[in-house]
């Protein structure tokens, strides 16, 4: 176990696939520039792999004082346990007093295993994070200045922010999509610290035998609009005028779990809590009731328009635009009203 | 060769199904209204370990950890063709979190392992009352096995290695390791088999002294608990004697430490619970006619959202 260290830096895990830095440590980098300013102390970005000392600059760049760099043959495709050493080692080594990671496949798989062999607690899939105090209610003992780590659970239902008051670090998985995209600031300096984790060939339990990328036909994450479907369309066919309108805004298209399940759209597609999160400039959902495990997925976005037949669909109380009626008459309304703008 | 195979599964509300109704004023989750369900992934872990069973041989262990009415989803394991059932409760491991949680199941497999009882544990990728993916990750470190997370095809298991295909989020990779190792099944994994209706008939009377002793309570509220205690054993023995006994764990008998399991041994503590409250600012209504549509795509377009 490691002792609190309020001295401790605040660290971002940057993944990296194939000589590429994820978005979601780049995303991570702009939560984490704001806690370690409330903290008063440093943020120091973590990046493993075999050659990646070339990312440090970016990571300054988007908001990091300090890069640690771990380059190992043995973690050049990503396996867990090498990775989970060097992490583990780290940690030990420098005590931060807090720890995030990308709540991707590979956040998911590396964060438990590391905060299992440190014995500190760990929070999954975080929607925000924050700084606070804390009395803990058994011991009437106070805790300041803790990270407070805010989550869905229950199927999205419930919002709870949990706190690890005595065994650190403190340490987090964030969904992707939900922090802010830093934009790279060339004027930053930092320092970039290069090193070999000490690892043994006997630590790459898993032989990869091969891989494949199968590259997401769409980026939700990206798209300014997003016009998205859901149970209320009614079919593949219906479906076409979700289509058109996007194509008329030259948005993208997203559905809800509802549509993907009824195999009328490609799960890439999917918005939502099994989904993908977005923060678009405008979302328009069709034919979506709005069930809370959607809402987590899309509730960010900055304006929403609601097209339902039904009136008292849940997708209206988070709606800045509703629209009664059959989407049927109104989609084709307004295909022609984007159309004649200019 | 034949392998032991061990399930991990988890009783838990379904989720899905959350009305009102469930939700308490002060955002707190009613669990008591809501029906409990087999955690659908750890359904597609029990179909892998029942389809190698099929082509190996071996045995198909189900352990549960969860109140006495979890034993309800070991008798459906051992109605789709589970060989053997551990049901793991005690009040100590109430309010474990995923640390906690794992390291119980850790001494639980470190006992199936000295009874040579497992060359692999299989469970669901993640629970959906929670939906962390952790307890399997941590249980596999406490245990100093490799994990395979995200898997949905077990391809083979030879020469004491496991062969299987993980979804990377990003695409797939096939990969091997060594046995005793864990594996975590997606909802891409094999569909799984239903009861059989014979199992189904032999299995529904299959109990746990935890539930035997539940239901005397209900039945006798007056007995003292020497009586009870003497009423319930004799029940026990009874089942254990037609072999429908579902056998019963407590913390000790898994040998552990108290310090490290229950609220003592979480590092997490939730400090508060909102319900999801929806804006409900109201929003601006927009008549579903050329003039409302119209209208509201001009606005759109007036403060640069539709650019």
């Amino acid at each position: 176990m490691i002792e609190p260290n309020r001295q401790g830096d605040v660290w971002v895990i940057a993944e990296q696939n194939d000589g590429a830095l994820h978005d979601v440590g780049l995303e991570l980098l702009s939560k984490g520039r704001e806690l370690a300013d409330a903290l008063g102390v440093r943020l120091t970005a973590v990046v493993l792999g075999e050659k990646v000392a070339q990312h440090g600059q970016h990571l300054i760049r988007c908001g990091a004082d300090r890069v640690l760099a771990g380059e190992h043959p043995l973690l050049g495709h990503y396996q867990t346990n090498p990775y989970a050493k060097a992490i583990v080692r780290l940690v030990e080594e420098h005590r931060p007093q807090i720890v995030i990671f990308g709540a991707t496949p590979v956040g998911r798989d590396l964060a438990p295993r590391v905060a299992s062999a440190v014995r500190c607690g760990l929070t999954a899939d975080c929607t925000d994070l924050d700084i606070g105090n804390h009395v803990e209610p058994s011991t009437r003992q106070r805790y300041d200045r803790l990270l407070y780590q805010i989550r869905p659970a229950f199927g999205g239902n419930i919002i709870a922010t949990i706190v690890n008051p005595e065994r650190w670090p403190q340490m987090a998985t964030v969904r992707e999509g939900v922090m802010r995209m830093p934009e790279a600031d060339t004027s930053r300096r930092g320092d970039i610290v290069a090193f070999v984790p000490d690892l043994d060939a006997d630590e790459a339990v898993l032989t990869i035998l091969d891989h494949q990328r199968t590259e997401r036909k769409v980026n939700l994450k990206a798209s300014r609009i997003i016009v998205a479907g859901g149970a209320g369309v009614g079919g593949k066919e219906n479906f076409r005028l979700v289509w058109d309108l996007a194509n008329a805004l030259g948005a993208a298209v997203g559905a809800s779990r509802a549509a993907v399940d009824s195999g009328w759209i490609d799960k890439d597609h999917q918005v939502g809590q099994t989904g993908t999160t977005v923060r678009p400039a405008l979302y328009i959902a069709v034919g979506i009731s709005g069930a809370v495990q959607h809402r987590a997925g899309m509730g960010e976005a900055k304006k929403i328009v609601a097209i339902n037949a039904d009136p008292d669909a849940p997708i209206f109380q988070v709606a800045h635009y509703g629209i009664v009626g059959d989407l049927n008459r109104v989609l084709p309304m307004m295909i022609d009203a984007v159309k004649k703008r200019v | 060769m034949p392998y032991n195979l061990v399930v991990l599964v988890k009783h838990v509300p379904d989720t899905k199904r959350v009305t009102g109704d469930a939700m308490r004023d002060d955002g707190t989750v009613n669990r008591s209204v809501l029906p409990m369900i087999f955690n659908p992934e750890d359904l597609h872990a029990l179909e892998v370990a029942l389809s190698l069973r099929q082509r190996y041989g071996g045995r198909v262990t189900v352990l549960t950890m969860g109140p006495p009415q979890a034993a309800e989803r070991l008798r459906e394991s051992l109605e789709r063709g589970a060989d053997d059932a551990i049901l793991l409760t005690d009040r100590r491991a109430a309010a474990s979190d995923t640390l906690a949680t794992s390291y119980i199941l850790s001494c639980a497999v470190r006992r199936l392992a000295a009874e040579d009882r497992v060359d692999m544990v299989l469970c669901g990728r993640q629970a959906i009352d929670g939906d962390t993916a952790q307890v399997p990750p941590q249980t596999a470190e406490k245990l100093g096995w490799p994990q395979v997370t995200y898997v949905d095809t077990v391809e083979e298991v030879a020469g004491g290695r496991v062969r299987a295909r993980r979804n990377t989020g990003a695409g797939w990779e096939r990969v091997e390791t060594s046995l005793p190792c864990l594996l975590t099944v997606t909802d891409q994994g094999p569909e799984p088999r239903p009861a059989s209706a014979k199992r189904l008939m032999a299995i529904k009377k299959w109990r746990s002294l935890a539930e035997i002793e539940m239901a005397l309570r209900a039945e006798m509220p007056q007995a003292d608990s020497d009586t009870l205690a003497t009423e319930a054993d004799r029940r026990a023995a009874d089942l254990a004697a037609r072999g429908r006994l579902i056998t019963l764990w407590n913390l000790d008998d898994i040998q552990a430490d108290l310090a490290w399991c229950g609220r003592d041994g979480s590092p997490t503590k939730v400090k508060r619970i909102q319900s999801v409250i929806l804006k409900g600012s109201g929003f601006k209504k927009v008549e579903p006619d050329e003039a409302g549509v119209t209208g509201m795509v001009h606005e759109l377009i007036a403060d640069h959202t539709i650019g």
